[in-house]
């Protein structure tokens, strides 16, 4: 695969060489691409959409292995693997349509008056903001529903000693569970990451065509209307950096997922 | 107890107290924005489903999505055959022969084409497929679906013929059954319960990816005449009409959005039953 995109993307290389990563200016017109503009506001919205997503998640999961009320559990966890289901597309139409007017409206005057550097500019709901807040809201089953499993590869030998110590449920998830199952979280959370990076149709669907935003949008925004060889090429480069980045972020957070679960095993043992 | 113990004690309990509620409000937080979701599909969809919507092509006022529903019909079952087979075969080779140099390489590439972005799926078929066959395609969307389906298809069944315990197989080779033979009579069938639901969620997940579709399929106002045509899909509409200022469009969005979520939700149950029904037997 990774072969396939580099030979459409050869052109490209060819003619931007490394200013490909470093440079912002993306104007297919006059046939000069640089990706850092993409690359830039995917770590933007990719973080602030996980500082919301991980918490939650996190919560999530350990309300459905160890500190929510057990008939609850069950209920809560299919409800969020239905949820899981849903489309991206789904979620960038109601981005568009619904969540965006609400930022317009409400939210962004209400920032705008707080000020500093992170809210200037016009409310146009759509953006930066409202990509990060689709992303948190896409990853959230992601997140919580593989650290659930994590969680509950701990041996429950592990949270009974615990408990019979006289541990409240959260002194066991605090001290016992969570140290054991750090390394399958943090795995969770790489998984997340790598979704985020390459999640396409939502944020194409709410950072619009001033793509300046996301590599995954950029790329189904104008590769459909790509004229010259060189935009294609471009555009491909993009992609097989993309791959580069999410094929990173999986294998590391496989690699953690995997020994967090022999290390579980190896306990049970 | 002491009672400094005793006060010792509840403060723990007290700090366990807030976890707890600190946990709840994070379900809350969580459920809140995909409940929301949901209830936008299923109120402004079943605002703006109509018969003409099922009936009557892509195009002005009072149009359907008819062509844009065969379509998705059309590349789902497309991508089906492609993929499902194909990843049934991957997953029993990586089962039967789970320790060979192949196999492990084999299930490594299976975990990373998972987790490559679906477009980059798109932009690999428009690079082989499209650009060799020089236009959009039906088959070439339907090739990229594949794709997408065959990491899931082959680590399904992978995963469930390695539960199926060693002294059937013993018991098939012992009767003078061929490995192929033992593979695929008596491992498949034992495993085929759980396979064919992990089909039913590969499938629902490809009724929903779009992304590679874009510029493979792409798009197509009328009913395509072959297979080798660009053909219009229910995803790939929503994505357009979203991007429109249309009130009109906005609502066919809508309504073909339910018809998508309510395609995904009916195969995830109807998959989750099957393997319920498989645990107690």
């Amino acid at each position: 695969m990774a072969v396939s995109v580099a030979r459409i993307a050869w052109p490209s290389i060819q003619a931007s060489g490394f200013s490909f990563v470093t440079t912002s200016v993306w104007d297919p017109s006059r046939g000069v691409f640089g990706a850092l503009a993409f690359v830039w506001g995917t770590i933007l919205t990719s973080t602030v959409a996980l500082i919301l997503a991980v918490p939650i998640g996190l919560g999530v999961a350990l309300f459905l292995t160890d500190l929510g009320p057990p008939h609850l559990r069950k209920p809560v966890s299919s409800l969020v693997e239905l949820l899981a289901a849903i489309p991206s597309v789904v979620y960038g139409l109601w981005a568009a349509l619904v969540l965006a007017p609400i930022l317009r409206t409400t939210v962004q005057p209400a920032l705008a008056k707080i000020g500093g550097p992170l809210f200037r500019g016009p409310n146009v709901g759509f953006g930066i903001l409202c990509a990060s807040l689709v992303l948190a809201i896409m990853l959230l089953p992601t997140i919580a529903s593989v650290s659930r499993d994590v969680l509950r590869a701990v041996p429950a030998e592990l949270r009974e000693g615990a408990l019979a110590l006289g541990a409240t449920p959260w002194d066991a998830v605090r001290l016992v569970v969570l140290p054991h199952a750090r390394h399958g979280v943090f795995g969770a959370i790489l998984l997340g990451v790598g979704r985020a990076v390459g999640e396409t149709m939502a944020v194409a669907a709410v950072v619009g065509s001033r793509a300046d935003i996301s590599p995954s949008s950029v790329i189904a925004n104008e590769f459909p209307v790509a004229s010259s060889e060189l935009h294609i090429a471009a555009l491909a480069e993009v992609g097989l950096l993309l791959f580069v980045i999410t094929v990173a972020f999986n294998v590391a957070a496989r690699i953690l997922v995997a020994r967090s679960n022999k290390s579980a095993a190896g306990a049970q043992a | 107890m002491t009672p400094e113990l005793e006060s010792a004690y509840s403060g723990r309990k007290l700090a366990s107290r807030f976890a707890t509620g600190a946990s709840s409000v994070a379900v809350v937080l969580a459920l809140l924005p995909l409940v929301a979701v949901f209830a936008y599909v299923v109120s402004r969809g079943a605002r703006a489903i109509s018969i003409p919507f099922f009936v009557e092509p892509i195009g002005e006022r009072g149009a359907g999505m008819a062509n844009a529903i065969v379509g998705t019909i059309q590349l789902v079952f497309l991508a089906s055959a492609m993929g499902i087979p194909l990843g049934i075969m991957a997953g029993l080779y990586l089962a039967e022969y789970k320790a060979t140099r192949l196999a492990r390489a084999v299930r490594f590439s299976a975990d990373v084409l998972a987790g490559v972005p679906s477009i980059l799926v798109g932009v690999v078929v428009y690079a082989v497929v499209v650009v060799w066959m020089k236009q959009f395609s039906a088959f070439a969307g339907a090739a990229a679906l594949a794709i997408v389906m065959l990491p899931l298809v082959a680590r399904t069944t992978d995963e469930l013929a390695r539960a199926v315990p060693d002294s059937l197989r013993e018991a098939a080779l012992a009767l003078g059954a061929s490995r192929w033979r033992t593979a695929l009579f008596v491992v498949l069938r034992t495993a085929a319960p759980g396979i064919r639901s992990g089909c039913l969620l590969a499938v629902a997940r490809v009724c929903g990816e779009t992304a590679p579709l874009l510029f493979t399929a792409y798009n197509n106002r009328f009913y395509n005449d072959s297979l080798l045509d660009p053909t219009s899909t229910l995803q790939v509409q929503i994505f357009t009409y979203t991007m429109t200022p249309n009130d009109d469009w906005h609502a066919q969005a809508w309504a073909a959005a339910l018809v998508l979520v309510a395609i995904v939700i009916v195969l995830g149950v109807v998959a989750r039953r099957l393997l319920d029904e498989k645990v107690p037997g």
